[in-house]
């Protein structure tokens, strides 16, 4: 009695967990407001998962999956519930980590060691795919070609593609990216500011991930998360809000089509990656950056020196499309 | 880990930045073993008292990052003994000696 007395005494506040009933609470969901203790979360979070896995008809049985595995806490979890929803519903998937090693002294080490981990942990084959081999350029040497200004570009755009051309050569089905629902607030967000209302779409199309940094990003999250502090649905909803978003069946959408450099998907002409290489491999890295000064009028004069085929050229080229 | 402990009326707690880089503007330091009084007399140290003390004495650089208005930033997950503070009544959270304080930025990295 003396000892449990001087036990850590129980806060005031938290109650028992509202699933279990047995268990301190230890979290208030965003989504429900139902406060829940660590043990029940994992439960319904895995469970959700796998309902919208088998609702939207995801993954097909033998299918080749690359997870996108960065070592941050966002594809760390994916990792973990993808394997260990494979075995516990029998999906028949084969699983894969894909990372992506930019190159970039002391940054991704402590990183790539985080999914070394996950590759034992999980039992998954990792595969690694650098931008050195990819591109011929570390992202180290690319900062020193161009400075630290813009070289975000650079990274996000050759992340994205680094991605898929590591799926390629994993001859994977799928892909596979962990983003949260901060992150996907933050893009409907984004493209709505942008008015870019392609991407809009696409942005919450149930399998398809987008990178786009930008400078705004930041402001954007800070309002999101000042939002959810005054209604904690805010950000599920902003979600919702670009799920249902329509657009009239008259608007001109760009179509998406395929890089005729690299067969890439790409809206332009070239995909972002090409005209972004062609730039530092020509010594013109300001190519691709910006708006229309360099890569349009450049690019304009390639294209209509290689064919006067119609222009798929529809947008800036400040607007990152891929 | 050596805890020291404190004298009469210090509480004292663990402070730790896991994830997210938050330590960076504390000298990369990522766990905190600290005394805290309560201020100007009061029995009990609550997480106010807390962050104003971390902000004065821990925070090296930059207190934007960490802090907004008298709380954290909106995006930093605050976790009193492994349980969200939004449980515990935030600000008026009152510490115990020996409590965990956990910070986690959200608002960087996947």
């Amino acid at each position: 009695m003396e000892e449990e007395a001087h036990a850590k005494p129980k806060k005031a506040m938290p109650r028992q967990c509202c699933v279990c009933n047995q268990r301190r609470a230890a979290l208030k969901r965003p989504k429900t407001l139902d406060q829940i203790c660590k043990e029940c979360f994992y439960e319904v979070f895995e469970e959700e998962i796998h309902q919208d896995i088998v609702e939207n008809q995801l993954f097909k049985p033998g299918e080749r999956i690359a997870i996108g595995a960065s070592g941050g806490k966002d594809s760390t979890v994916l990792a973990y519930v993808l394997s260990e929803l494979n075995r516990r519903h029998n999906y028949g998937l084969d699983l894969f980590l894909l990372s992506v090693d930019e190159g970039i002294t002391g940054y991704r080490d402590d990183s790539l060691e985080t999914v070394k981990r996950n590759e034992i942990q999980y039992g998954l084959p990792l595969k690694v795919v650098s931008y050195k081999d990819l591109y011929g350029w570390t992202m180290d040497e690319i900062v020193k070609m161009i400075g630290l200004k813009n070289n975000c570009t650079f990274c996000g755009v050759f992340r994205r593609q680094a991605l898929d051309r590591g799926a390629a050569m994993l001859k994977v089905d799928k892909v596979a990216t962990g983003h949260n629902a901060d992150d996907i607030a933050e893009t409907v967000l984004l493209n709505i500011l942008r008015g870019d209302i392609a991407r809009l779409s696409r942005c919450t199309a149930i399998t398809t991930g987008i990178y786009s940094p930008n400078a705004y990003r930041g402001f954007a999250r800070e309002f999101i998360k000042d939002l959810e502090r005054i209604r904690p649905r805010a950000i599920l909803d902003i979600i919702k809000s670009g799920e249902d978003f329509r657009i009239s069946t008259s608007t001109k959408m760009p179509e998406q089509g395929t890089c005729e450099r690299c067969g890439y998907i790409s809206s332009q002409k070239w995909c972002k990656a090409c005209v972004l290489l062609e730039g530092l491999n020509r010594g013109l890295p300001k190519l691709g950056i910006g708006r229309s000064r360099g890569l349009n009028t450049d690019r304009n004069k390639d294209v209509k020196e290689i064919s006067v085929a119609k222009s798929i050229e529809s947008k800036q080229c400040g607007t990152l499309d891929f | 880990m050596g805890m020291a402990y404190g004298h009469n009326h210090a509480w004292e707690s663990v402070f730790s930045f896991p994830i997210g880089g938050l330590e960076l503007l504390c000298d990369s330091v990522k766990i905190h073993n600290v005394n805290v009084e309560p201020q100007d007399g009061a029995k009990k140290l609550d997480m106010k008292d807390l962050l104003t003390w971390v902000r004065g004495n821990l925070i090296k650089e930059r207190p934007e990052m960490f802090m907004k208005g008298d709380t954290v930033r909106p995006g930093i997950l605050v976790l009193v003994n492994d349980c969200d503070w939004e449980l515990s009544g935030q600000l008026t959270t009152t510490l115990e000696d020996k409590d965990v304080v956990v910070f986690i930025s959200t608002l960087h990295g996947g």
